[in-house]
Order: C-alpha cells, then structure tokens, then sequence
C-alpha cells in the first residue's frame, strides 16, 4: 500500500491493579476513595493496542500512529513518564475523568471529535486501536461507538493477530466462544481493530524515544481540551464492594493420598 | 409500558444458542413485571425457521427476522445492520441480547446509529415500582452496582448463566422477514473460520462444571532443582481428560511464553483468568500453583465452590478467598486425582 496507516490508538489510565479499591458517593455519582492519589497504568488491553500499533507502523513504511486519552490531565502527564519511553507516538488529550462510572455513550463521543480535529489524519488510511474492554467500565462499546462516529463500518472485537498484506489488506484472528478464534479478512482501512492481548510483550524503556516523545507531549498536556463527560441519565441506586468472605478451611496435615481422595469425592459430588 | 425486542442470532447449525433462551427467560420475566409492555423476538441468521420454531410459544405477540446468506456469520457491518432494522422495526424501547462474541461486536454500533444507549454484562435484573434496575460489575468485578437510566432505546446485553433457560415447546412460527435498507457494503470484510486457540487440544469448555486453573508453580523448578514441564503437561491433561474439566491460568504463566522460558505448550492468553483475562462461570473451581492474588482471584467471581492446593498456607487463597486450601505439592496430589480419576 502506498502511504502506510494512520493509527489512531485510543486509550487511558486505571487504577493499578494491586490497589484496593472502594467506592464512595462522588457530587456527580459514584467515585473510587482517593481516585486521584491511586497509582495508575496503562489500561492493560489499551496497551496492547499501543504496542501491537507502534509495531505494525515500523513495519509499514510512512504509518503514524497517534494515542487519544481521556483523563484527568495531572494522572496522563504521571503515566507519560512511562508509556513515553516505550513506543513512538503522538498524543492528543482530553482532560475529563477516566473512572468506570462514565457513559461509553459519552466517552465514545469525546474521543471521536477528537480523533476528527487531529491536523493532517487521513481517514481513508485510518485504523482505529484500543482495547476490546476497558478494565474499569469494562462495557466493551466504546472503540465500536467511536468507529460508528467515523463512519468505520469494518470493526472486529478481542484481536490477538493481525497479518497485513502488501496492498494493505489484513487478515484478523478475533476471540470467540469456547477459547476459539474467529479468522476474517478485510480489504483495508479504514477499520476498528479493538484488541485483546495481542502477541507482543511490553517494549523495554528506551530512553532516547522517550525524549522524542516528550517534545511533542508536553505541549499536548497544556493544549489538552476539557472533556466533562458523565452518565447522564443514569441513576446509580448502590455501588458496593463484594461481601462474600468465605471461611477458608486450610488443611496443612493431611497426606497426599487423602488430599486426593478428598478432592476426587468433592469433585464427583 | 415499554416495548421489549428480544434478539438472538442462531448457530451454526440454525439452533439457538443456550445464552440466547436465558436471555428470552429474562425478557419474558421484564414483560410479566411491566404492565402493558408486549415482547416482539428478533432473529438474525441464514436461515431462522428451526430457531423461530422452537420458541413459537414463548408468547411474544410477533417475530421478525432478518436472515439470509449475508447473515450467516459473525461480521460487524452486516450483523449492525441487522439489529438497527429489527429495533427500528419493533419501535422497541427495551432491547435484551444474549453477552456472544457476535452480538458484542456488532450491538454497540446499532445503539449508536440508533442514538440509544447500552449496557453490557447484566448478571441481574429486576423491576421496582415499574423502573427497571440491572446489576452489573465494575473494575473487572471488583465492585457491583444496580442501575438504572431514562433514555431509549435501551439495549441490555444479558450474561450467560445469570437466568435458567426458557424451555418451552416448539410450534410453527409466524415470522415477518425485515429487509436492510441501508445499503451498507458487507464484501469488505469475509469471514474465513473459526478456529482453535491451542493446536495440540481444546481444552477451553465453557460448559464445563469444573474449572481447573494451572499457576506459574507448574513451570518452576522442584524440590529436585529440575523443571518438570513435561509432567506438568502431562498431569494437567491427564486431569483435564479425566473429569472434562475448562482449563485456566494465571497470567504469570502465560506471559512466560512470552519471556523465553519452558511453557506449556497448550497454554494460550485466552486460558487467563482474572483482571486482565476472563470471568468464566462454573461451580467448581481448582486452583493449583497459584497464590490466588487478588487481580487473579476477581476472575473466580462466579466460581461457587474453590478449592486450591499451595504450598504457601499464608497465599491469598486462605484470605478467605477458597473454600478449601491444601498446603501440598501439586504435582504429587494431582498424579494422586489422576489415579483415582482414572480408576472410577
């Protein structure tokens, strides 16, 4: 293909995963406790986008890729000093809350304005990344909405391979039911490739792309446009964290042979 | 009174799928609650006549279709379609679906050009004074909210094993074809096959009553210094052949297929339960080798009995997390279940 691909990666910030989290009763809904001092990452399947992106761009001469992310400015600027370092790309901010207790209805129509006021993106070589599932709201809608927006009509949920052709063409292995893989083919951008894990691991830090990087984001940050998105027309009537403790029986002297037997009995009740 | 479209797709085969008669279950309970509100079946699939069929007497006062050899496989633009012409059809205010592959890709676009709104994976519902409240999970079931909102159409994706099955009898169905007006083009992308995750085995069974997850213990050295990977391999099929059990895992084993060490050569990504992996539902869960860390432990959220085998009694499985916790080796156990497995 001539030109290479736009890569428009959408994705934002979570609560790092080994955090406790609880929720509290916020003036506009539902909250974490201390949202804004937990340590955040990368929404995982968001990064995967990113990195299966910053991938496919090196391999297909004259690609771009951009990362659209919704959040609160100050958490974005703490996470660039990480992400930054990993992969070459150009960011474009929205600064609005990043929580789980959004409409994707809302968050899907931040990000497609955004995405269409990004200067020079050709939307005939547009592939739109992101995470199939974000691991707050983890509705699965968003990169599907956002596609709709733009007039995608080729989209495809939970990739973990993408092969493209010379000519542009791709052929995707989506998850489906039962631990299976769907296999498609598709002509060419544009499409939304909303990824799941993806064949790559996370890039060691390199410092020099880093620095690259930085140049252009810091003016992205303080250019960043508010984003107040919310839920509206939703009421949360309770947000309550799991009450089930279970009493754990922790057997330390039993023997194998009785282990096994146990398990054997339990499994076959 | 609120105009409910119940809409499934059919299999392969043209049956329904199971997660599909669960969801009518749910639409048929909303109807009985809201006085007034009617039920309208919406099918989508090459051909609907046995599907249509086997729920003629659920009491839907009609059934449209959309069907057709552009309708016989899971694809965005098609099935997208598909859906906005039977909602605009029904004038549906509700809109209950089954949580599938197909219909969680396609769905959330149809909302948009419907301008309605979504929500996905209910695991529960009810109807209070006349409003409807879905339940559902945040933070990859870290937290549980019931909801409710005003605007319509409201499409709600319904998770699988939340409601028993409808299970009437079948009759002949009256069903009213829908044709697409929109033209889309659905030649661009052609679906190819479905194909398996692992060459060697299938050993994801969602239907399964055991879930047997595998922890990064497996592929460590033993007591001996030595890896035992191809036992670990061995044991782990050997227990999954033996009580047909799903396969799971952490996801420190399955990123050390990515780190260069020895693996298992069954294990994919799409076996990884928890934070960054699936929530599957079963009754019984097994965890061997894990320490049942809280980001892998959300994944057991509808696991009902757990049982884990640890050599650590002080791992998050005893934090009130497993029902049972056996502080053994699980290699010497589970050679042991094999056994006994093999000889019942």
């Amino acid at each position: 293909m001539t030109g290479g691909f736009h890569i428009v990666v959408c994705g934002s910030i979570v609560p790092d995963p080994l955090q406790t989290l609880a929720p509290m009763e916020g003036p506009t809904g539902p909250s974490l406790k201390n949202e804004m001092m937990l340590p955040a990452v990368l929404d995982p399947w968001a990064g995967h986008a990113l990195y299966e992106a910053a991938h496919l761009a090196k391999s297909v001469p004259g690609s771009k890729v951009w990362l659209v992310s919704l959040g609160p400015k100050a958490k974005l600027q703490q996470l660039m000093m990480t992400i930054a370092q990993k992969v070459s790309f150009e960011l474009v901010v929205l600064d609005g809350p990043a929580g789980g207790f959004t409409d994707p209805c809302e968050v899907a129509a931040a990000l497609a304005g955004a995405i269409e006021a990004i200067p020079g993106l050709d939307r005939s070589r547009l592939l739109l990344f992101g995470g199939c599932a974000s691991a707050s709201r983890d509705a699965g809608v968003t990169m599907q909405m956002v596609g709709e927006q733009l007039g995608i009509n080729d989209q495809f949920l939970g990739i973990d391979e993408l092969k493209v052709k010379p000519d542009g063409s791709f052929t995707v292995l989506e998850r489906v039911e039962g631990g299976q893989y769907q296999s498609s083919s598709c002509v060419g951008a544009p499409a939304v490739l909303a990824w799941a894990t993806g064949n790559l691991t996370e890039p060691p830090n390199n410092p020099q792309i880093g620095m690259m990087n930085m140049r252009t984001i810091m003016p992205a940050l303080q250019k960043a446009q508010p984003a107040p998105v919310g839920a509206s027309g939703v009421t949360y009537l309770n947000v309550d964290l799991p009450k089930q403790q279970r009493e754990t029986r922790i057997v330390k002297d039993m023997s194998v042979d009785d282990i096994a037997q146990e398990i054997v009995t339990w499994i076959k009740s | 009174m609120e105009k409910i479209l119940f809409i499934a797709h059919t299999e392969q085969d043209g049956t329904l799928p199971a997660a599909a008669r669960e969801t009518l279950a749910a639409a048929l309970d909303l109807v009985n609650k809201i006085s007034g509100s009617t039920l309208t079946v919406g099918l989508i699939g090459q051909d609907i006549k046995a599907a249509a069929d086997s729920i003629a007497t659920c009491g839907a006062t009609s059934f449209l279709a959309v069907s057709g050899a552009d309708f016989a496989t899971s694809r965005y633009s098609s099935d997208a379609a598909a859906v906005e012409a039977l909602a605009k059809k029904a004038e549906a205010t509700i809109v209950l679906a089954p949580t599938t592959s197909r219909f969680s890709r396609a769905i959330p676009g149809a909302v948009q050009r419907l301008k309605g709104r979504i929500e996905t994976h209910i695991s529960g519902m009810d109807v209070v004074d006349g409003t409807i409240q879905v339940q559902r999970w945040y933070y990859r079931q870290r937290m549980v909210a019931t909801q409710t909102r005003v605007q319509r159409p409201w499409f709600l994706l319904i998770d699988g094993g939340v409601f028993p099955a409808w299970n009437g009898t079948a009759a002949a169905a009256n069903v009213e074809a829908v044709t697409i007006q929109s033209g889309a083009d659905f030649s661009r992308t052609t679906v190819l096959g479905v194909q398996s995750a692992s060459e060697n085995s299938q050993t994801i069974r969602p239907d399964a009553d055991i879930l047997f997850v595998a922890g990064a213990g497996w592929n460590k050295k033993q007591s001996d210094g030595q890896l035992h990977t191809q036992e670990a391999e061995s044991l782990i099929l050997g227990f999954l052949a033996n009580s047909n059990s799903s396969l799971g895992s952490t996801k420190s084993l399955v990123d050390q297929s990515h780190e260069g060490e020895a693996v298992l050569s069954f294990m994919s990504h799409l076996n990884q339960v928890g934070q960054t992996g699936s929530t599957p539902r079963h009754q019984k869960g097994l965890a061997t080798c894990c320490h049942g860390e809280e980001p892998h432990a959300v994944g057991w959220r509808f696991i009902n009995e757990r049982r884990a085998i640890n050599l650590d009694a002080n791992c998050g499985w005893a934090q009130g997390k497993a029902d049972v916790l056996y502080i053994a080796d699980s290699f010497k156990v589970m050679q042991k279940v094999n056994q006994l497995l093999a000889e019942k």
